[in-house]
C-alpha cells in the first residue's frame, strides 16, 4: 500500500486513537503511518458490535420473562460467549448453561456467584440485579 | 531507564512490545525485523477453535512462537519469562523489576484495559505491552499499539494479567536476561526466510495453514449461497476483523513482512530480496482488496457474490505460492 494510499476514515467507535499500519512512501521506503479508520474495518465492527447487543437484547427478554437467568445476559453484555465463559471459570458448557435456568442460578454459593462475576469484570451484586430498560 | 524508555509505535503487540523492550536493553531492531526474523508470517484456518462462534483464522504465528524463534536464532539472546499463581505476588514482582529501573514485557487481556476504545475491548488474552515505571499507584504503560504513552491502575493492570479462558496469560511477565551487542544478519535472515517459505509453500504437510489452509478457507466461502446467511455474512466480518484489525499492521501481517524484506534486502545488499518486497506488497495489496469484498459481503451488498471472494482468495494463494517456493530455497 502506498502512503498517500492510507484509509483515513475515523470513526466514532475508535475513540479519536489511530493505529499503525506499514505503507510505501514516495521513495519506496517502509515507513509507518497512521491511520483513523477504513470503511471495510468500520463495517466489521460494527456488525461483530451488533451481534453481541442482539445476543444480550435476546437473553434480557428471557431474564424479564422468567424463562433465563441474569447470568446469560451480563455473559452477553460483557462480550463473552458460553465457550469462553465457560473455559474461564473452568466449568464443562453443561454445567454452565444448567445456571442460565433461574432456579438453578439461585441457588449457586456467593462464591461460585463472585467467581462468575470476577471473570465478567463485574461485581457480584450486579450480576444479581436484573438489568432495567 | 524509566526516564529514557522511547516508546516507538508499533503495528502489533507481541512484535512491537518486543522491539521497543530490546531496545530499551541496548539492542536496535525494528518491528518488522522482529517480525521477519521470528517468522511470523503464516496462514491457518482453525475450524475446531471458536471466537463467538466463528473459526479462527490467523494470519502469524500463535502468541509467544514469535519470540521463541527469535530467541532461538539469535545467539546471545534471551528472554526471562515468570508466570504467577497468586495475583498479589505477580504485582509485587513487577513493581520490584520496575523500581530496579527496567522495563518489563507484559501479556495482558484486552477487556480490562480501559484506555483501549470501549468498541474494541474484547476477552483477547494475548495481548503484550511494556511495563516501564509506576508512580502513585499508577502503570506508565506503553502499549505498541497506541501513538502515545498510557497509564492503567493497579487493579486494572492486575486484573488484565490475571483475566481468565483460552490463553490466560496468568500474569506472565518477561524481559531479555541475555543481549547480544550485534546480529549476525548474514546468517540469520537467509534461515528465518527459508522456514517461513517452507512452512507456509508446497512441502507444508499440515492440511489448514499455509497455501493450503487458504484454498480450504476459499472452498468454504464458495458453498455459503447455500448456509445460514446470517451466520456467512457474520463470518465474511470476522474474516476482515481478523485480517485487519487486530494490530496486523495492514493486511494480515504482509505489509510488516514487507517491511522486513526491504530491510533485510539493504543489509545484505540484495536486489532478489528488493523484488520480493515488492513482490509481497502486490500480494498485501490483494489482500486489502479481499477484505473490501468480504466486508461488502457481511452486508449482503448487491453485485457481490461469495464466489468472487472464494476466487480471490484462490489467486493469492497462487500469488503466495509463487512468492514462497523462490524463498524456500534462498541463500545469501
Amino acid at each position: 500500500m502506498k502512503k498517500d494510499k492510507t484509509p483515513q476514515q475515523p470513526h466514532e467507535m475508535y475513540e479519536g486513537e489511530s493505529k499503525g499500519v506499514y505503507t510505501v512512501n514516495a521513495e519506496g521506503k517502509y515507513e509507518l503511518s497512521r491511520t483513523t479508520g477504513w470503511e471495510p474495518e468500520t463495517i466489521a465492527l460494527s456488525q461483530a458490535l451488533e451481534e453481541i447487543d442482539r445476543l444480550t437484547q435476546q437473553a434480557l427478554i428471557k431474564v424479564q420473562q422468567g424463562l433465563g437467568s441474569t447470568l446469560e445476559y451480563y455473559m452477553y453484555a460483557q462480550r463473552m460467549d458460553l465457550a469462553m465463559l465457560a473455559v474461564a471459570v473452568g466449568k464443562y458448557q453443561w454445567q454452565v448453561k444448567r445456571h442460565f435456568k433461574p432456579a438453578n442460578f439461585e441457588k449457586l454459593s456467593q462464591q461460585q456467584i463472585e467467581e462468575y462475576a470476577a471473570v465478567l469484570g463485574i461485581d457480584a451484586i450486579t450480576l444479581k440485579t436484573i438489568p432495567n430498560d | 531507564m524509566t526516564e529514557k524508555f522511547i516508546h516507538t509505535p508499533s503495528a502489533h503487540c507481541e512484535t512491537g512490545t518486543v522491539s521497543n523492550l530490546l531496545r530499551s536493553y541496548g539492542l536496535e531492531i525494528s518491528e518488522p525485523m522482529v517480525f521477519g526474523l521470528g517468522s511470523g508470517m503464516t496462514f491457518a484456518y482453525l475450524k475446531q477453535i471458536k471466537i463467538n462462534g466463528l473459526p479462527l483464522i490467523a494470519y502469524r504465528m500463535p502468541p509467544k512462537m514469535i519470540i521463541k524463534l527469535l530467541t532461538w536464532r539469535i545467539s546471545g539472546l534471551k528472554f526471562h519469562y515468570e508466570t504467577f499463581r497468586n495475583a498479589d505476588k505477580g504485582m509485587l514482582a513487577l513493581d520490584e523489576k520496575l523500581s530496579q529501573g527496567n522495563a518489563v514485557g507484559l501479556q495482558t487481556s484486552v477487556f480490562f484495559l480501559p484506555y483501549f476504545p470501549q468498541a474494541m475491548r474484547f476477552h483477547f488474552n494475548a495481548h503484550n505491552l511494556v511495563a516501564y515505571g509506576k508512580e502513585n499507584n499508577e502503570y506508565k504503560i506503553s502499549d505498541p499499539v497506541f501513538s502515545h504513552l498510557v497509564t492503567t491502575t493497579a487493579d486494572d493492570l492486575q486484573r488484565a494479567r490475571f483475566s481468565k479462558g483460552a490463553l490466560a496469560p496468568k500474569g506472565l511477565m518477561y524481559y531479555p536476561s541475555e543481549v547480544p551487542e550485534s546480529i549476525d544478519y548474514d546468517t540469520v535472515i537467509p534461515k528465518s526466510i527459508r522456514f517461513m517459505a517452507k512452512m507456509n509453500g508446497r512441502w507444508n504437510p499440515v492440511p489448514f495453514s499455509g497455501i493450503k489452509g487458504m484454498r480450504l478457507l476459499a472452498k468454504n466461502i464458495a458453498r455459503f449461497d447455500k448456509t445460514d446467511q446470517h451466520y456467512a455474512q457474520l463470518f465474511m466480518g470476522h474474516i476482515v476483523r481478523m485480517q485487519e484489525e487486530i494490530g496486523t499492521g495492514g493486511a494480515g501481517f504482509r505489509f510488516i513482512y514487507a517491511a522486513f524484506l526491504q530491510e533485510s534486502a539493504n543489509l545484505l545488499d540484495s536486489s532478489f530480496l528488493h523484488e520480493r518486497s515488492t513482490e509481497m506488497t502486490h500480494i498485501g495489496d490483494e489482500w486489502r482488496d479481499f477484505a473490501v469484498l468480504c466486508a461488502r459481503l457481511s452486508k449482503k451488498r448487491k453485485g457481490q457474490e461469495y464466489s468472487d471472494a472464494a476466487k480471490q482468495l484462490n489467486k493469492i494463494a497462487d500469488m503466495e505460492l509463487d512468492f514462497y517456493q523462490r524463498l524456500s530455497k534462498f541463500k545469501k
